[in-house]
This record gives C-alpha cells, structure tokens and sequence, in this order.
C-alpha cells in the first residue's frame, strides 16, 4: 500500500511542478503567436508568390501543404539565444534587452535601535559587487548618538548577517534592540521590503541583507552565451583535464566509429546468414530477438566489469550496440527482395554468386543505410552515456567532470556540441544514403 | 500439380495439362483467377517443380530457371540499382560476355524498344510502360527460345497497354520467338494469341483451344482495326460467356460449401 501513497505523492510533486510552468509555457506560445503574426503582415508587404502551394484553397488538413517554414526555423533558433543571453545579461544584447538584473552597487538603509526610552538612528551602507571581484566594505563615517553607522561588501546573489549592533555604544547585551528599519517597525522574524532588495531579522534579532536577485540567472546556474563561447575557446587550446577539447571529442568519435564499423562488419554477414538459410535464422533468431531491446546502457557494469573503463570496454560497448542494429536491418533488406526479381535475375542465366552480388546485396543496400542511420545514432547516445560512467577522456567525461565541478559553461558548451556532432552524423548518413542509394525507396 | 497445404490437405492445382508448343508460337493462356495459370507458368519456368510430368524444351527436361526459357513479369522485377542498359545488358554480362561483344546488341534492342534516348537513365526515373519495355529487351537481350510472359501488360493503363501490345507483336514477328502469355484480359489474349488456351480452375485444366487469325493480321496493323473484325467479337463474346460460367460456378461452389 505504502508504494501507491508514496507514488501518489510523486505524481502530485510532478503536477505541482507542471501547473507552476504553465504560465512560463503560455508565454512562449504566446510569442511564438506573436512571432506568427509579424511574419504575416511582413509577408503581406512582400510580393504576393502565386506557386502551385499557394494557389491551394485547402490548405488546412492537406498534409502536402504543410512544409517546414524556415522563417519560423531561424526566428525559433534566435530567439532561444535572445531569451538566453536577456535572462543571463549577456554582452551581445543591447541592454534594453536584459531581464532585471541582480542589484549591484551601492545601498543604503536606516536602522533605529531602542534602548529602554531612548532610541537613535544609523545608517548602513553596503556594496553589492559581482562574484570574482576583490572589494572592500565602502568607508563611512560612525556618526553621532548611541548607533553608529555600519558598512558592508555582499556578493551579488547573496545575503549577508549583519550585526549594527557590534559598534553601537549600546548593544544588543545592553538591552538595545532594532525597531524600525527605514522607519519601519521590525520584529525578529519579520522582514521590511526597500528599493534595493529586503532587510530580515532573524529570531535573535540580527539583521540579514538580501540585496535582490532580479530575473537573471547567476552565471553558476545559467552562464552568458559569451561566456561559454570563451570557454569553449580557453578548452580548445589549454585543453580541460590533460586533454583539449579537439581530444575528447576525437576519442568519442573514434569509439563510434570503431565501435559502429566493427558491429557492422560483423552485424550484415550475420544479417544476411540469417535471410539466406533458414540454419541460421533459428540459430540467431532467439539470440537477436532477446539481445534486441536490451538497452546498450544496461550492459555497461557488465562491460566495466569483464573489460575495465579503457577503449576496449568502450569498443566493446558500441560494437554491442551496433551488431544487433544491423544484423537486423541486413535481415530485412535480403527478406525485402521481391522474388519476382530473383526468378528474373536466374531466368537471365545469373549463378547463385551472381545473384548474391547483384541482386540480393544492393537490394539490401538501403535497409542497411537505414539500419547503419539508426545504429550511428544509438552509438553516439551510448558512448557519450558510457563516458559518464567512466572515463579519462571523452565528451561524456568532459561534461561530468565539469559537473562535479559546478562549471556550467563547460557543460553547455559539451551539450551543444554532442548535439552538433549528433545531428551531423545524422545529416553526413542522409547524404551518403541520397549518393550511394539513390534507388532508395523507389522499387 | 498439388500443393500440400499446412492444415493437411491438399489443392490440385493443375491436372492433366497436356502442351506441345511449336517453335515461333505465341500462345496465350487465359482463366479466371485461381485456374492455375501463374502455377504452370511457374512450372515451365523452372520455379516450381511439378509433383507430376514433366516439361520439355528441346529434348532437354526443365528442372530449374534457365536461360533459355526467358521470363517478363507483370511489374518489370527489374533492378532499379542499375542504369537501363546496365538492366538490358544483364544477362551476356551474366555469361561473362565484354562489353564490346553485347553493346552493339543492347543498343539496338533499346531503339527497337523506343527507348534510344533513355540509354543511361536509371529505372525509377520511368514510367510503367517504359519499365515494361526496359523488361521486354532485357529479355530478349539474352536471346532465349522461349519467352514467359506473366500477366505483363496487367499493371499498365489502357492506352499504354494498347500501344504495348502492338509492341509484343512487332518483336514477336521480328524476333520469331515462342512466347507463353498469360493474361486476364480476354481482348489481349485474342489480339496477341495465335493459340489461346482457356483455363477451367479447380483442378486447373484446359477448358478450351483456340487457333486464331489475329495476331497475324494484328503485326503491322492497327489492332483497332482487329478488333473491328466480326470475328473477334464473337470469339470474344463466347470466351466471356465461358469464363463467366465458370466464375459463377466457383460463386456457387463455395456459397454451398459455406452453408
């Protein structure tokens, strides 16, 4: 019983979770609405085009009429970096543009301190500076009455304790309490909101100074756009534990690569062994079908343990998860010959070799692009996995390590490129598919 | 011819189907659907062996697809990886014949064909009917004796199928070729059958023969002009009524046993 309590609870955190997005969600539909209706009336302006998809009156429901609109592609790409760089400061907007930022500088508030019947008014001044800079808590002078003046450095995003009692002449062991901040009565545990942020008083009556954190991110959660691409620029030539960026991806790649061609030079003779002889296919069928939909990731303890955290355990890793794409996509593509082409090619004299040759290996040629697609793809989601495990150099490496570390840019910088990588893979194995099978698809 | 079938019993598919096919004949086989034509088309081929009888082409017997007995299928089966000649030339370089010694030959082929100016394109890039007459000189590139032709002209549209036809005859006439064609069009297999064979299904058996005057009067002719004869529409209104019967039998046959 107590599993559904606690998975319902889990479900209501999830949903809470999602209701509070909702608002954040309805904005960028909103935008993209927006965005939506520029783009019409700027098209309005433009020449009017009177192509075949034009002309068309149908237009909703008509699946052919519905094409990828690239004007919405680049003004989709921009404006995630506009929201990235407006939420994190960044140099390349203009500042118009930024979210409110934290506060910086200068503050000053007013604290009345109380003892018994008397009471006095000070001053604190603080200097709210950005993370990494060397600054000290700007001078002032300590005034007259019983209070004296107070001076403070906060780091942007944070808070500071602050005890305006400690240089009073009577303090808070004398009796003397904070009463107002600003002229604002204030107990221990209340706060007062001013133009800068709000003063806290904790239960012991000490005052804590949160200067406020606007709506950008801190660089350690959300780092500027610039800054990553500095990053990206320090990695590549000072290179980010021992290796430089060139290295770590490299090694990625040549795992795939290796990986990927070793699990297809095995994977395609043994697809093609299992659609020619019906041996074969019951010998491997129950082996293929179970080692399938096993996930490459689950057999990484067992690889770590048989082969270590090394290349060969990487190699053997991606050749695992290579072999059963296509052996599979071989099988289909010799099981996808018509028989009628393979009556053909022997009613024209063609030896069983011959058949092999020209028939049977191209008909299956563009199954096996697909498959190889598929497994490239697999491969690459899997080695950057396996590198989060356990690595010395790699873009999975990279991007833990940096982790553990608290170096968001880094991590950024590591995603999007895996994601470059990944898409080019994608976009290299569409072009090879387009030049070497061009009769893909058009039997 | 029987089949075995998984649940234990059997089809006859075809029973006491007796041919004896001069050299140079066109003969086309005619049924309705299930009277065993592709099944003995297949047999003569040498794709399916017979569990009774056998097949004979030059005092050879047939025990599998050979060169000398050509196949034309109903959609090209033609390899679309290869250009239009690299398909026509297929079989002399399957014999390992040079290109010096089949190119002169394959060229020719393809201008009878009409298709001199779609020499280097690849398959996809034509129509049915051009498939179709890429299949037509592939085979008769690889000079059999027999020629096959399943249902060939069956996917093409009318007019297409028409101007095919004339083809079919022309290279029948020039070539002098034995050509099996089997059809469910009973216009095609009166206009192109020099010998019609009418199927009668369950078992498969030949229901009828005819010995026709069409085809010779159809090469270099317009086959509209044929079809004009008083002739063909009574051979074609009688062989109608014939499978007709027969369908409505089958009907009949199987509404019973269903009851």
């Amino acid at each position: 019983m107590s599993i559904f309590s606690e998975l319902f609870n889990e479900l209501l955190a999830v949903l809470s979770t999602l209701v509070a997005a909702i608002p954040y969600i309805a904005g960028y539909i909103l935008l993209i609405l927006l965005f939506l209706f520029i783009w019409n009336l700027v098209k309005r302006v433009l020449t009017p085009k009177s192509d075949f998809g034009s002309l068309k009156t149908v237009t909703f429901g008509d699946e052919s009429a519905v094409t990828s609109n690239t004007v919405a592609s680049v003004v989709s790409i921009l404006l995630i970096f506009v929201l990235w760089g407006a939420f994190t400061g960044s140099k390349l907007l203009p500042g118009f543009m930024h979210m409110p930022g934290a506060f910086t500088g200068e503050g000053t508030f007013v604290y009345t301190a109380t003892a018994g019947d008397q009471s006095d008014d000070a001053e604190v001044t603080f200097l709210v500076f950005q993370t990494g800079e060397d600054v000290e808590a700007p001078e002032v002078e300590l005034g007259d009455g019983f209070a004296k003046n107070d001076s403070i450095a906060i780091a942007a995003y944070r808070s500071e304790l602050l005890r305006v009692d400690l240089n009073d002449e009577l303090g808070r062991d004398e009796g003397a309490v904070v009463s107002h901040v600003n002229g604002t009565p204030i107990e221990p545990g209340g706060s007062v909101s001013t133009e800068f942020g709000q003063v806290n008083m904790s239960q012991k009556g000490t005052l804590n100074i949160v200067p406020s954190t606007g709506w950008q991110m801190e660089p350690i959660w959300l780092p500027s756009p610039e800054r990553v691409w500095e990053r990206m620029g320090e990695i590549t030539t000072d290179g980010f534990r021992n290796f430089t960026l060139a290295q770590h991806l490299g090694y990625s790649l040549f795992r795939v690569i290796v990986g990927f061609l070793l699990g297809a030079l095995v994977g395609i003779p043994l697809g093609y062994a299992m659609g020619l002889s019906d041996w074969f296919r019951g010998w491997f069928d129950p082996i293929v079908e179970f080692m399938r939909p096993v996930p490459p990731l689950a057999l990484i303890p067992l690889v770590i343990i048989w082969a270590g955290i090394g290349e060969e355990g990487k190699i053997i890793l991606l050749f695992l998860a290579a072999l059963w794409i296509m052996a599979i996509g071989a099988r289909a593509g010799v099981s996808g010959v018509r028989i009628s082409k393979v009556h053909a090619a022997y009613s024209l004299g063609a030896s069983k070799w011959q058949i092999m040759r020209y028939v049977i290996i191209p008909n299956s040629l563009p199954e096996i692009f697909t498959a190889a697609r598929v497994a490239m793809g697999v491969c690459w989601g899997t080695v950057v996995a396996a590198e989060l495990v356990a690595a010395q150099k790699g873009a999975g490496m990279m991007i833990m390590t940096a982790s553990k570390f608290q170096n968001t840019d880094i991590v950024i910088m590591g995603i999007i490129l895996i994601g470059i990588i990944g898409f080019s893979i994608d976009m290299l194995m569409r072009q090879l598919e387009k030049w070497l099978v061009p009769w893909k698809g058009k039997g | 011819m029987r089949f075995d079938l998984p649940n234990g019993s059997s089809v006859q598919a075809l029973k006491d189907v007796s041919l004896d096919l001069k050299a140079g004949e066109l003969m086309s086989v005619l049924g309705p659907s299930g009277c065993g034509k592709t099944t003995l088309l297949n047999i003569v081929a040498g794709f399916l062996a017979p569990t009774e009888g056998t097949i004979e082409l030059n005092g050879n017997t047939v025990e599998g697809p050979g060169p000398e007995r050509g196949m034309v299928f109903q959609q090209g089966a033609l390899f679309e990886w290869m250009s239009v000649r690299d398909n026509v030339s297929f079989g002399p370089r399957m014999k390992g014949q040079k290109a010096a010694e089949y190119s002169q030959e394959v060229d020719h082929l393809l201008d009878v064909v009409g298709l001199q100016d779609f020499k280097e394109k690849a398959i996809y890039e034509l129509s049915g009917g051009m498939q179709q007459r890429v299949a037509l000189a592939r085979c008769l590139a690889n000079d059999p004796d027999v020629i096959l032709m399943d249902e060939p002209l069956g996917a093409l549209d009318a007019l297409t199928r028409e101007k095919m036809q004339g083809l079919v005859l022309k290279l029948w006439k020039e070539t002098g070729k034995t050509i099996i064609l089997i059809t469910h069009s009973v216009e095609e297999a009166l206009l192109l059958g020099e010998r019609l064979i009418v199927m009668a299904p369950r078992p498969g058996r030949i229901h009828k023969e005819y010995n026709l005057p069409f085809a010779d009067m159809g090469v270099g002719q317009d086959l509209r002009e044929v079809k004009k004869d008083p002739r063909f529409g009574q051979v074609r209104e009688e062989i109608l009524s014939m499978i007709w019967d027969m369908e409505e039998e089958i009907m009949g046959r199987t509404e019973g046993a269903g009851a």
